[in-house]
């Protein structure tokens, strides 16, 4: 059986869910090749949860370089396990740098590519939701090795534990894989909430709310979610949250088991980023607001009384 | 410093956007269509740094021959000249095709810098800085709120999910932005008049050396095979507020095993 390459996404040593979804589709295709990018040590934690989702070899790539480089490391290993493998397919995570790997990588292998698929069949064609979500299309590569990025949260993640063998592999960079050098990374606010892309719920606001510190609102009913923070352009230009948390066509592509808008009225632009969420649910005191032609549930009132009835609610129902 | 902008020509986003019934690929003839919109940024940083360090700045676009319109946007927003490749061969060009004609365009024009945006909106791949490149051998910079050049060391911030990296090369190396970076200005009624002069210099892909039978939907590395319009999401419910709406909400996100 071919092999199906996939990049594993993992940070403080535990693998990201959109690397188990990954593992899941790849089954579909062939026999799935876990591919770890990362500092020395980084492989060894995660190969039991990669061999539970199926990962049939697991490979170490392993350079203290790694972090000093922006793609490069990722496409030097998966190029050369393309070159090696002939893999049916190469599936990564559809953040901007598993895009940005996944470009590199179809011009290195001179390949068709595939972004922000939601889905993915065994033949390797890959479903797409384009227009801010008013088209559905497939696609599919002729040329090269298939090189599809998956929305996190597109798949269930379902187990299939097996036994991984390990091996390792060398990073090798050349003088065009270090022309660009990460000098520092540094994490602006790093609270105990999930990241927006692989988040299973996500919470965002609008201008409804009025003032950033009505945000407080948002953040407690995410909290009582479990989920993250977003928000609309209205309220990141106003500077009412920070611009890293803007859902939309010019923001962050969600894709989430569960998205609240809160007073967000649904511009088409918003829709873009978070019209493949599988439930939707509103609140907004504006019947007529676009967003609700998308709502699987909506209550149409005010969010200051709607928000902190149900954060209370869901707090009373966790407990 | 030479810069070359790369501007794309979109459909307008407020405009219902299809794909044509007969080879699926964009509608572009039936739509407005715009400069993308964060191209106008990645113009507007172009210009920026023309204004401090001096040089020219070159419009790069591939589109076809409407396209113009757009480019005649950022000359009249002050940049000094454009590069046009139109040429019916590139119909259906797919992403590596596009990154290979702008590559083989970017090697006639002199530059320091290449700035682009960050995404298109209506193919949405994100890729182009990344494809360029890795095509060019160049250093990427990308997902840039913030540019400075000094010398030939250019050093970005690059926006992440928490935060930022610092990211660095020298030049010529491809930047790529992101609406935070800057305001982009309005072309002024003066900058209007004088666009109508500058030089736009339109290419095919034979005088770019390339091979037409190379470039366009025939040999396009990737094909849609289907398209369906959105399966209508089932009529949702909705209820106005009586006081209970957050209940009623908490009661569906249980029904739906969501809590
Ligand atoms: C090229 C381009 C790109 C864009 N990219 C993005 C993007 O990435 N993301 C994005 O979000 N937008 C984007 N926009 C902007 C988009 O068009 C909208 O302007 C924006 O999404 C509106 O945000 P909003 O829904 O918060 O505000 P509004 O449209 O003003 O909606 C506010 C809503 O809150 C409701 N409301 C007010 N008070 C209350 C209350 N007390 N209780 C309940 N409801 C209340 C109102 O009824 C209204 O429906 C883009 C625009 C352009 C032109
Ligand atoms: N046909 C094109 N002509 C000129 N620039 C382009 C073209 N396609 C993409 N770009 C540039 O690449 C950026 C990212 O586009 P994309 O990777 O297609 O989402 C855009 O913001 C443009 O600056």
């Amino acid at each position: 059986m071919a092999s199906v390459l996939v990049l594993v996404e993992h940070a403080e040593g535990k693998v990201k869910k959109v690397t188990l979804e990954l593992l899941t589709a790849a089954r579909a295709i062939g026999e799935p090749v876990a591919v770890v990018v990362g500092a020395p040590g980084s492989a060894q934690p995660l190969v039991d949860t990669l061999a539970e989702y199926g990962a049939a070899t697991v490979v170490a790539a392993e350079s203290p370089d790694v972090d000093n480089y922006l793609a490069t490391p990722q496409v030097a290993v998966l190029a050369d396990l393309v070159a090696a493998e002939s893999p049916a397919a190469v599936l990564i995570g559809s953040s901007a740098e598993g895009k940005e790997v996944a470009a590199r990588l179809a011009i290195r292998t001179r390949s068709g590519i595939l972004t922000d698929a939601v889905g993915v069949d065994g033949d390797g064609t890959a479903t797409q939701s384009i227009f801010g979500g008013a088209v559905v299309v497939k696609s599919r590569v002729k040329t090269g090795t298939p090189i599809v990025t998956v929305r996190p949260n597109s798949v269930s993640a379902e187990p299939a534990p097996t036994q991984a063998q390990t091996r390792s592999v060398d990073v090798t960079l050349d003088a065009a894989a270090r022309a660009a050098t990460v000098l520092e990374r540094v994490v602006e606010e790093k609270g105990s909430r999930p990241t927006l892309t692989d988040a299973s719920i996500v919470v965002s606001g609008g201008r409804g709310l009025g003032s950033g510190d009505n945000f407080t609102l948002v953040e407690a009913l995410a909290d009582s979610l479990g989920g993250a923070v977003g928000a609309s352009r209205a309220a990141t230009d106003a500077g009412w949250y920070p611009h890293q948390n803007q859902v939309g066509q010019t923001g962050v592509t969600v894709s989430p088991q569960l998205y609240v808008a809160v007073g967000i009225s649904g511009a088409i632009q918003h829709r873009a980023g978070m019209q493949t969420s599988k439930t939707i649910v509103a609140v907004n005191k504006d019947p007529e607001a676009p967003i609700f032609e998308l709502a699987d549930f909506g209550v149409v009132g005010d969010l200051f009384n709607v928000v902190p009835q149900l954060t209370d609610e869901v707090t009373k129902r966790k407990a | 410093m030479d810069i070359v902008v790369l501007v794309k020509q979109v459909p307008d986003t407020w405009a219902e956007r299809r794909l044509s019934e007969s080879d699926y690929t964009l509608d572009r003839e039936s739509v407005d269509a715009v400069m993308n919109e964060i191209d106008e940024y990645a113009v507007e940083e172009a210009l920026r740094l023309k204004e401090a360090h001096g040089g020219e700045v070159t419009v790069l676009s591939m589109g076809p021959e409407r396209a113009t319109e757009t480019i005649r946007k950022a000359l009249s927003m002050g940049a000094d000249k454009a590069v046009h490749v139109s040429d019916p061969a590139l119909h259906g060009a797919c992403a590596v095709q596009t990154a290979e004609t702008l590559a083989a365009a970017l090697g006639t024009i002199p530059h320091d810098l290449v700035v682009l945006g960050s995404e298109s909106t209506d193919a949405r791949l994100s890729v182009m800085a990344a494809m360029l490149a890795e095509k060019l051998g160049l250093p990427q910079l990308s997902g840039a709120r913030k540019v400075e050049v000094d010398g030939s060391t250019v050093t970005i911030e690059r926006q992440t999910e928490t935060g930022f990296d610092r990211v660095q090369g020298s030049t010529p190396a491809v930047v790529s932005v992101v609406e935070k970076i800057n305001e982009p200005r309005y072309p002024s009624f003066k900058g209007i008049m004088a666009a109508k002069k500058k030089p736009v210099q339109t290419v095919t892909v034979a005088d770019l050396g390339l091979d037409a039978g190379s470039v366009g939907l025939a040999s396009a590395t990737s094909e849609v095979v289907e398209m369906t319009p959105r399966p209508p999401r089932q009529a949702g419910q909705i209820v106005k507020d009586e006081g209970d709406g957050g209940v009623k909400l908490a009661d569906f996100l249980a029904a739906q095993k969501l809590l």
